[in-house]
């Protein structure tokens, strides 16, 4: 029965890492292209509009959030790759080996 | 050239061909939604997973040599195989990996023709549980491990196959939910071009988690039988080549692309737009990523299947094919001991007749079954060309789409 709580337990932190950057970071992506399309509905012809520059600047900021997060996530991979562990002293994220 | 370095040429050719198909079975779980969508054409989105598949495979730097410690009970755990299984030169342990791995093969292969994503991990560790249950009796599976950790096949093959497809399914749905709550009012430029990039970007990392996570699990075999015929004596460190040929297996079994498996998973499950797709590949990134660092076993494509029913289930009006559905909850339900039926049988095949023969023959039975079953295929090809076309259960209640996005064929002529 261990191995069920186990699994449990695991299961539990996936879901919540998985909610944050699988669900969370997509939601951000998408408050990126709204940001886009500031001034602009589903329903115009959007052909000719130009994004907003406080509103593009919006855009950008949501992308590089998501940008950074992908590569936080390269980052994982190739470093328990290297047998190493990402482990973040502040903000800065480094490797350490495990 | 002595029997037991022919023995271990036919596992290291068995094991590269395991690591082939477990390419191409996979490439659907990054590239289908890409593809099923247009966001890439199918040439290009099975080219840019090979590549990544093959830089993952690379990354993969400290190879667990332990792999099939999970499961069956022919290492120690340092990584050497148990003494009793060499004493005859490795013979014994051998012809248990060699008849674990036709298990596996044999069952991918017909899985793919079938265009069921079933798991290759699963078939791999089907198949060395039967060939070890065969040549060891119960006591050489490892059912439930010690307590301590999540070890042996309940814990680490059968408990994660149930609960991670539906932590892929919610996290998929929440996602797509936000998604199309955030942009419902976008102007279609920004929204089209906007998520085709998402979408790439999300696909791209699964392809480079797949590399990373699948092609050691080869690279582990191939080193535990060269440790076993005593031509390889370090237990930390894998053989360049066998690094090289893994990567190489894999990621051309990648670029060939398993397309009936695309094809179930992009169009057979849930008519898929870009959004949708974008959520499923976050998801199935996200999952995968997180258990692998939390060190949660789970298969890529209980995942990957997962996030995409999840991406149907979220969004409003969007409906999943459930007949598909339940028959890929039967293929994922059936293979670990269908491929432990073939494995066990395929060892008692080769130890009946024994000697250097006995390998001989079942790897002649593999080549046989698996031109037949490659024949079979070229009946009712599927490939780059027609992967897109409608799917033909009329059951989604979907609209014919637009004749110049009906499919590759047209834009690849």
């Amino acid at each position: 029965m261990n191995n069920l709580w186990l699994a449990l337990e695991g299961a539990w932190q996936v879901l919540v890492a998985g909610l944050l950057l699988g669900a969370g970071l997509p939601a951000v992506f998408a408050l990126g292209v709204r940001a886009l399309s500031h001034g602009v509905g589903a329903d115009v012809d959007a052909t000719d509009h130009r994004p907003h520059p406080a509103a593009k600047a919006a855009a950008y900021l949501c992308f590089a959030i998501v940008i950074l997060a992908i590569l936080l996530g390269i980052a994982t991979i190739v470093s328990s790759g290297l047998g190493m562990k990402l482990v973040f002293n502040g903000l800065l994220p480094s490797m350490v080996s495990k | 050239m002595p029997p037991e370095l022919v023995v271990l040429c036919l596992v290291v050719v068995t094991a590269l061909a395991f690591d082939f198909t477990n390419g191409f079975h996979d490439t659907g779980n990054a590239m289908a939604t890409s593809i099923a969508t247009g966001a890439l054409k199918p040439k290009v989105a099975v080219g840019l997973s090979a590549i990544l598949n093959l830089v993952g495979a690379f990354l993969s730097v400290e190879v667990a040599l332990t792999v099939t410690n999970a499961v069956v009970n022919i290492q120690d755990s340092t990584g050497a195989p148990r003494a009793e299984l060499v004493a005859d030169g490795g013979q014994a342990l051998l012809l248990i990996v060699l008849a674990g791995l036709v298990g596996a093969i044999l069952w991918n292969l017909l899985t793919w023709l079938l265009g069921l994503p079933s798991s290759s991990s699963h078939a791999l560790f089907g198949g060395l549980i039967g060939a070890a249950m065969a040549g060891l009796g119960p006591a050489g599976v490892k059912w439930v491990g010690d307590g301590t950790k999540l070890d042996g096949v309940v814990g680490k093959v059968i408990l994660p196959a149930l609960i991670s497809p539906a932590i892929a399914i919610v996290v998929s749905a929440v996602g797509t939910w936000l998604i199309y709550a955030i942009t419902r009012n976008v102007a279609a430029k920004y929204r089209d071009t906007g998520f085709r990039w998402g979408q790439i970007g999300s696909a791209s990392l699964v392809s480079l988690a797949h590399g990373t996570n699948d092609a050691q699990k080869t690279m582990g075999v191939i080193t535990l039988a060269l440790i076993a015929t005593g031509s390889w004596t370090q237990l930390h460190q894998v053989p360049f080549w066998v690094k090289l040929c893994c990567a190489s297996a894999i990621a051309l079994g990648t670029y060939i692309g398993g397309w009936r498996i695309i094809r179930t998973l992009g169009k057979g499950l849930v008519e898929i737009s870009s959004p949708q797709g974008m959520a499923a590949e976050s998801s199935s990134a996200a999952v995968i990523l997180a258990s692998s660092h939390l060190g949660f076993a789970l298969s890529t494509t209980h995942v990957a299947t997962g996030s995409i029913m999840g991406s149907g289930i979220g969004k409003r009006g969007a409906k999943v094919n459930w007949r598909v559905a339940g028959r890929m909850l039967v293929a994922w339900a059936i293979t670990l001991p269908a491929a432990a039926a073939v494995g066990a049988l395929t060892w008692w095949i080769g130890h009946s007749i024994g000697g250097l023969i006995g390998p001989i023959v079942i790897f002649i039975i593999l080549v046989v079954m698996s031109g037949a079953m490659y024949l079979r295929s070229r009946t009712k090809p599927i490939d780059h060309n027609n992967v897109n076309d409608e799917w033909v259960e009329g059951v989604t209640n979907r609209t014919l789409p637009e004749p110049a996005t009906a499919g590759g064929r047209k834009a690849h002529r």
